[in-house]
């Protein structure tokens, strides 16, 4: 069969054709090509790995920020607290000044009342006796008017003086 | 041909005629015998004449298939459009001789002491026969080659000049559907099949695939050449795919061939062969593949527009029509399937010979 007997001319062409198109595309077309794929998958990897870096970085900032909220929170707190407690503590000492200033003004008081009643019980003392002796004058007096008038007013004052 | 064919029917029915007439010349008297052999030869040979010249009308299916799949000295496009193509002979005592083949167009089929014999194969032969000729001329098949080469050239360069001039571009257009199929090559077929090292045979790898796509689709073109149809080219591929494992095969593959692992001594007798044929084989089977796939393929769409000009019928005519455009679909992928197959074995061989511990996993 003619179809299975390989012809010699045909097998030199071949090994002439195929193996110069194998080096002229070697060179001029294989190896630009797959540089430029390979250059191309590079830059893409390069450009995918910086994306995962720049959002890690951005985690990271994120994650401080948060940090620094966190921080500030916590120390504006504070200041808050301490603000409670300085003025709480302000508030208490006022208080107990005041009531020992009220306690002090208190006592001066009672103070000034015992002196002023002392004065007046005195004074009432001595207002009595002037009474009792400008009593006993008029009744002195009376007496040696009228007898009889004399003993009711006696009678009279012995009453009132029981009464006292 | 004719005139051979006529010569001999004529000789044979005279000895025929005369063999039959044999117990009857006895009889007969001498004079009326010889005038009725004379009739008879006459009547046969108008009758031979006649279905000869019936059978050259006749259609045949047979040789114009043949004829097709067969490389020839001219480009036959259609039938009466010829492109005459350089014969180029080589002989010792005459040199290099180039002239074109139209030269042969003449009753003879003969020029400057060649003969162009159009038997099972079209083969050019000197008519003094101690001579040894040397057939190197640029056959259908081989111009074809070469448009196909010249394609390839053209496609590729200007595709290496888009990634040299768009660098850090997005490919588009053909030039992204080429490269679909260059990183399919590369990333699906060579890489997995040859490992870490594939990229010094990725060259050889790329065009062995292209150039056998580029032939295989060339020539389901009609008027076209069936090259990788031809065994020659096959062979030549699978040839070079053999030099190129071998040139590049490690010690681990040789020794595999004479000592496989793990295999006890007697069964060495058996499994040496085996191997060593193994190794032929495979480029055997690269060849047959391929040849066999693209020239059945050819046959049959061949024999489906032969089926046309045997039937002669209008109805019949556009029902193979279509049958033959859905078997050229397939034809198409058998163009694709078979040069992706070729690469995907050629690279599987050359994997398996430059392992280097091919069988790390056995028995461990």
């Amino acid at each position: 069969m003619s179809l299975l007997t390989p012809n010699p001319g045909l097998i030199f062409w071949m090994l002439v054709v195929f193996l110069l198109v194998v080096f002229i595309l070697a060179k001029f077309a294989w190896k630009p090509i797959i540089k430029g794929l390979k250059d191309r998958e590079n830059e893409i990897q390069g450009a995918l790995d910086l994306a995962e870096r720049t959002r890690a970085e951005m985690m990271q900032l994120k994650s401080d920020n948060e940090k620094l909220i966190a921080e500030a929170n916590a120390v504006r707190d504070q200041i808050l607290r301490d603000a409670k407690d300085a003025a709480d503590r302000t508030i208490l000492e006022s208080k107990d000044k005041a009531a020992v200033e009220a306690q002090k003004m208190i006592e001066s008081a009672r103070e000034a009342i015992r002196n002023e009643q002392q004065v007046a019980v005195t004074k009432i003392r001595k207002e009595v006796a002037t009474l009792s002796l400008e009593i006993a004058e008029k009744v002195l007096h009376r007496e040696l008017k009228d007898k009889e008038a004399q003993e009711q007013l006696i009678a009279e004052l012995a009453s009132s003086a029981r009464l006292n | 041909m004719y005139t051979h064919l006529r010569l001999f029917f004529t000789t044979a029915l005279v000895a025929a005629t005369c063999l039959l007439n044999v117990p009857a010349r006895a009889d007969e008297p001498t004079q009326h015998e010889a005038e009725k052999v004379v009739e008879g030869i006459n009547q046969a040979e108008h009758k031979i004449e006649h279905n000869l010249e019936e059978s050259e009308e006749k259609f045949n299916i047979g040789q114009m298939i043949m004829h097709h799949i067969a490389d020839s000295h001219e480009w036959e496009i259609t039938h009466g459009v010829v492109i005459p193509l350089p014969v180029i002979l080589y002989s010792a005592d005459r040199g290099i001789e180039v002239f074109s083949s139209s030269n042969f167009h003449n009753d003879h089929h003969e020029y400057n002491g060649y003969h162009l014999v159009h038997g099972d194969a079209e083969t050019i032969v000197p008519v003094d026969e101690s001579r040894v000729v040397y057939d190197f001329s640029i056959t259908k098949n081989v111009a074809s080659m070469l448009l196909s080469a010249v394609i390839l050239i053209l496609i590729f360069t200007s595709i290496a000049g888009f990634y040299k001039n768009n660098k850090g571009k997005a490919p588009k257009g053909f030039h992204s559907a080429m490269e679909v199929i260059i990183l399919f090559i590369r990333d699906d077929v060579v890489k997995p099949n040859i490992g870490p090292k594939y990229e010094k045979y990725l060259p050889y790898l790329l065009t062995l695939f292209f150039f056998i796509l580029v032939n295989n689709i060339l020539g389901l073109l009609p008027g076209s050449a069936n090259v990788t149809g031809n065994i020659a080219v096959t062979m030549t591929l699978a040839v070079l795919t053999f030099i190129v494992v071998h040139l590049n095969a490690n010690g681990n593959y040789y020794k595999h061939l004479v000592k496989p692992d793990g295999v006890p001594v007697p069964l060495l007798l058996i499994m040496i062969p085996v191997e060593i044929v193994g190794v032929f084989m495979k480029p055997f089977s690269l060849m047959v593949r391929l040849f066999a796939n693209m020239t059945a393929g050819h046959i049959i769409l061949l024999s489906l527009f032969g089926l046309i000009f045997i039937f002669q019928s209008i109805v019949i005519a556009p029902v193979i029509s279509l049958f033959a455009l859905f078997l050229n679909f397939i034809e198409i992928m058998v163009a694709f399937i078979q040069a992706f197959i070729f690469t995907l074995l050629s690279s599987m061989y050359i994997g398996s010979a430059i392992e280097e511990h091919s069988h790390a996993d056995h028995g461990h």
